[in-house]
């Protein structure tokens, strides 16, 4: 008796996961697999196969759109890691106590701020008529205002901003976690800055530097907001593709097959650095 | 009638046997330990009287009556757990009323109640503290005035000492004996420490690989072990291995594996030509000459003062390293000088070969 | 570890560079709210709370613009629903995966995961698509017309839970993993129900938990854009709604308002949720 209970319990307990993963996470998915490889041969007749991903793979602006997005993303992560690192050691590692919670505070309360707003940020910063350009001109260090949105270096720079603390939260956390004493055997056993970094601190951190990379890479290939902004109506990103074709062209089976190809493309990357790594989702990105 | 009755109580975990048909009976008001290593299966058998667990075969009654078929929640015996499970989130008071609440009891007649527990721990007026503003007696006074507030017709402990430090557990083992007097209830207590057992229990269980070795006094199973574990495990004994080389009654002489013949009182059926271990209490040795088959020589490795149970460490000539008590630490014996053990034959017992020793 | 004074006074200055660069676009965005001028920019033409108080045009302020003013409604309805839905989830997935034992738990602990890693551009449209098959079927084969598949607040609603889930199920887990089981038992033994138990010693013990997770939920859910620029119907919330005026009509300082209005919004409420998840201190 006590047994059935426990099953029942346990069914009533599954059930909320199981509608949840199963309604709006596997169903969907599956839904648009489904709706990308249905072609479209006249006013409501489709008929099965891969004809939009021929598609896709025929028109070079599609495929340029993906690469872009792609190196990019790679770029700013890359970026990220490498901005966020030492700030992150410094928050663990050097900052004393106090400073330590109010520079990991300060750290956070960006984080809570939306996308839109720290894109909107950089607008007023950066555009023609903005802050530094005017600033520059009073100086007398450029004679013409200058327009200095709608490039990718500034786009890059968007993109960092807007991801970099992702990728210092759990650097963060697992730095705190490494017992200095580590180091200073790594030191004490002859080795140098250098073999300390590579053999002691980048293996412990590990986890960290995985999921901050994860997570920044998944939030920039997604981005949609900085891109746009701050590159302008021809900023060639891909979820800006996907929704041109979902929302303005109202052609969901292309705008279906972007978001396969998407999906795809950074699940790939993604399961890629787990196993180069030989890290797991549960050890990383669940941790923070 | 007895207060807690086990009848072949055991619980299998898959093809893990970790109790196997353990039998007890508890008589009111007395001090009971279970005395074992850690994975012996008194944990277990603790669960299962608190019903967390329910036995594969056997049955356990509490006054005379049958629990296997109650809830947790139903049963009249309370448990002090190993880290005493206190409340964090609630006050002093709060947590002893919460049995309390749970029973129905009247609002008005709780905080008397919670009142008149604090003051027979010797705690009067800390109801309105915080459990983190206790200290590790306190919180263990607290954790069984929440129990003895209810009246339970057995109090469980499991190892409440474990996390005090030596001093407070010292203190806390008399405290407890103390407390058990004072509230005249039955209380069943595990512990793998043979001393907290040994002080406080009116009768103790020793129990290893999930069954009971031997249950009686304290004295009885110092004095008087039936198996080598018991032997081994209450109390500090010297061990010395051999085999039975003549039996003369009640008697055996031992052939000791580095040498020599001792006499020894032969404590369970071990024949001729079996593997045994002779056992020696280091108060039983003294330095000089025994009698005949009563004596050893050795050489003193070290003095080891520790007031009344300072140790002289001999290393025998064919044999092991053995601790003869030296209350006084007379100094009749300097280090590394040549010198002769003895002791009184009767007070040498052998037991078969333990299993893995 | 010795360092020369030479490079920690540079290691320092970097890391002043870099929350300089944190702060710069918040300062920036925030400033101009204040500044008595019809464009976002310098130069700085004195001090002003028209942008926030003013109820007339040109300079319509926050707190008297209906659209801004429906859009932050909408959101807070979007939010406070949304967080409760996946604090209640993530409760019960906490208990699942902390507690019971069942086939597959790993993979499907990984699925959980999983959310986090989906694009949230996918998450819409993939919810976009299969609540309108789900629509069409039933309009088609059943005559029914179930608008809430349609785009809209409800399907904002389960686009922004089908992420929000994992956070909160992470947040909620991670405490009931601290958990001293036998706090449990200690309240049966003293002759607790299962429900009372759960009422009084579980259920305060994760309230901080509960607390933070809803407050996250909430926020993520305030400022979330790409799921939910792709289920928006005709009740825009309020990123949404700035977006539009952005596009549409270009930036003037009322979206400096709003800006500064959802920073003080959000930093408030996470320096709540950062004290109530502190360990309480000693009286």
């Amino acid at each position: 008796m006590r047994n059935d209970a426990g099953k029942l319990s346990l069914i009533l307990l599954m059930a909320p996961f199981a509608l949840w993963i199963g309604l709006l996470i596997v169903l969907p998915q599956l839904g648009i697999g489904y709706v990308s490889l249905r072609e479209k041969v006249g006013i409501n007749q489709y008929e099965f196969g891969p004809g939009n991903y021929a598609d896709f793979i025929a028109e070079p602006i599609y495929r340029n759109t993906l690469f872009r997005t792609a190196w990019m993303s790679i770029l700013v992560t890359a970026l990220a890691l490498l901005v966020g690192f030492p700030v992150a050691w410094y928050i663990a590692k050097i900052a004393r106590e106090r400073s330590r919670a109010a520079l990991f505070l300060l750290c956070l309360i960006p984080l809570w701020v939306s996308d839109l707003v720290r894109a909107y940020g950089w607008i007023v910063l950066l555009r023609e008529t903005g802050v530094v350009s005017t600033v520059l001109v009073g100086a007398g260090i450029i004679a013409q205002p200058v327009e200095m949105l709608y490039n990718d270096v500034t786009v890059v720079i968007g993109l960092v901003y807007t991801v970099i603390l992702f990728m210092i939260v759990p650097l963060v956390s697992t730095l705190q976690g490494m017992d200095d004493a580590l180091l200073e055997a790594g030191y004490n056993l002859g080795g140098g800055r250098l073999t300390v970094f590579r053999r002691i601190i980048v293996p412990y951190a590990m986890p960290g530097i995985v999921a901050g990379c994860i997570i920044t890479f998944m939030l920039t290939a997604g981005s949609y907001l900085t891109p746009i902004l701050l590159g302008g109506k021809n900023s060639s990103w891909f979820t800006e593709q996907i929704y041109n074709q979902f929302i303005t062209r109202y052609n969901w089976e292309a705008g279906a097959t972007f978001g396969v190809l998407l999906l795809g493309f950074t699940s790939l990357v993604v399961w890629a650095g787990l196993r180069l790594t030989g890290q797991s989702l549960s050890t990383t990105v669940a941790k923070e | 009638m007895y207060d807690l009755s086990c009848e072949r109580v055991t619980k299998n975990f898959g093809s893990f046997t970790a109790v196997d048909g353990v039998s007890l009976d508890i008589p009111s008001g007395s001090f009971f330990s279970i005395l074992g290593p850690s994975g012996c299966g008194k944990t277990t058998l603790m669960r299962m009287i608190a019903g967390f667990e329910t036995p594969s075969r056997g049955d356990i009654r509490i006054k005379g009556d049958s629990v296997l078929a109650l809830p947790p929640n139903r049963r009249n015996v309370k448990m002090v757990f190993q880290h005493l499970a206190l409340f964090p989130m609630m006050s002093v008071g709060e947590n002893i009323a919460y049995g309390l609440r749970c029973r129905g009891d009247a609002k008005a007649e709780i905080p008397a109640r919670v009142a008149r527990v604090l003051d027979r721990v010797g705690l009067p007026g800390v109801e309105d503290k915080r459990i983190e503003q206790l200290s590790g007696g306190q919180k263990q006074r607290i954790a069984i005035a929440r129990c003895m507030v209810l009246e339970p017709d057995v109090l469980l402990l499991d190892e409440p000492l474990g996390a005090l430090d030596l001093k407070l557990r010292e203190h806390m083992k008399i405290e407890l004996k103390q407390l058990q007097h004072r509230f005249e209830t039955t209380f069943l207590y595990i512990t793998h420490d043979q001393s907290e057992a040994l002080v406080m229990s009116d009768t103790v269980a020793v129990m290893n690989a999930g069954r009971f070795e031997q249950i009686g006094a304290p004295r009885e199973l110092y004095e008087n072990p039936v198996s080598g574990f018991v032997a081994g495990f209450v109390g500090d004994s010297n061990c010395l291995a051999g085999r039975i080389a003549e039996i003369r009654g009640d008697e055996a002489l031992v052939e000791l594996s580095g040498g020599g013949t001792v006499r020894a009182r032969r404590g369970d059926g071990a024949g001729q030509g079996d593997a045994v271990e002779v056992f020696l209490r280091p108060e039983a040795l003294f330095v000089g000459e025994g009698d005949p088959h009563a004596t050893l020589d050795g050489r003193v490795d070290s003095l080891l003062f520790n007031g009344a149970n300072s140790r002289i460490l001999v290393q025998l000539d064919n044999g092991p390293l053995i601790e003869v008590a030296d209350p006084g630490q007379a100094g009749r014996v300097a280090q590394d000088q040549q010198v002769r053990v003895g002791w009184d034959p009767a007070r040498a017992t052998c037991f078969a070969q333990r299993a893995g020793a | 570890m010795q360092r020369s004074a030479g490079l920690m006074f540079v290691y320092r200055a970097y890391v002043v560079l870099f929350f300089l660069y944190l702060v710069a676009p918040l300062a920036a965005a925030g400033a101009f709210a204040f500044n008595d001028s019809m464009f976002p920019s310098l130069p700085w033409q004195g001090f002003t709370l028209d942008w926030f108080f003013s109820p007339v045009e040109p300079k319509l302020g926050l707190f008297y613009d209906d659209r801004l003013l429906r859009g932050l409604q909408n959101s807070l309805v979007i939010g406070l629903i949304v967080s409760a839905l996946a604090v209640a989830a993530g409760t019960c997935n906490a208990f699942l995966f902390e507690r019971r034992q069942f086939p597959f738990k790993r993979l499907l602990y990984i699925l959980m995961i999983v959310p986090l890693v989906i694009p949230g551009v996918i998450l819409g449209i993939s919810i976009l698509v299969f609540a309108s098959m789900l629509a069409n079927f039933a309009d088609q084969t059943l005559g029914l017309f179930l608008t809430w598949l349609r785009p809209g607040i409800p399907l904002i609603v389960l686009g922004q839970f089908s992420f929000l889930t994992t956070i909160t199920s992470l947040v909620i887990a991670a405490r009931l993993q601290k958990f001293d089981i036998s706090l449990e038992e200690a309240a049966l033994n003293l002759g607790a129900s299962r429900i009372r138990v759960l009422l009084t010693v579980t259920l305060p013990f994760l309230a901080p938990a509960l607390f933070s997770a809803f407050v996250v939920a909430f926020l993520v859910s305030f400022e979330n854009f790409n799921t939910t620029l792709m289920l928006v119907g005709s009740d825009a919330p309020l990123t949404i709604t700035m977006y539009d005026r952005m596009v549409k009509v270009g930036s003037t300082p009322v979206l400096n308002a709003v800006s500064v209005f959802l920073m003080l919004g959000s930093g408030l409420l996470a320096l709540a949720s950062v004290l109530a998840q502190r360990p309480r201190k000693a009286a």
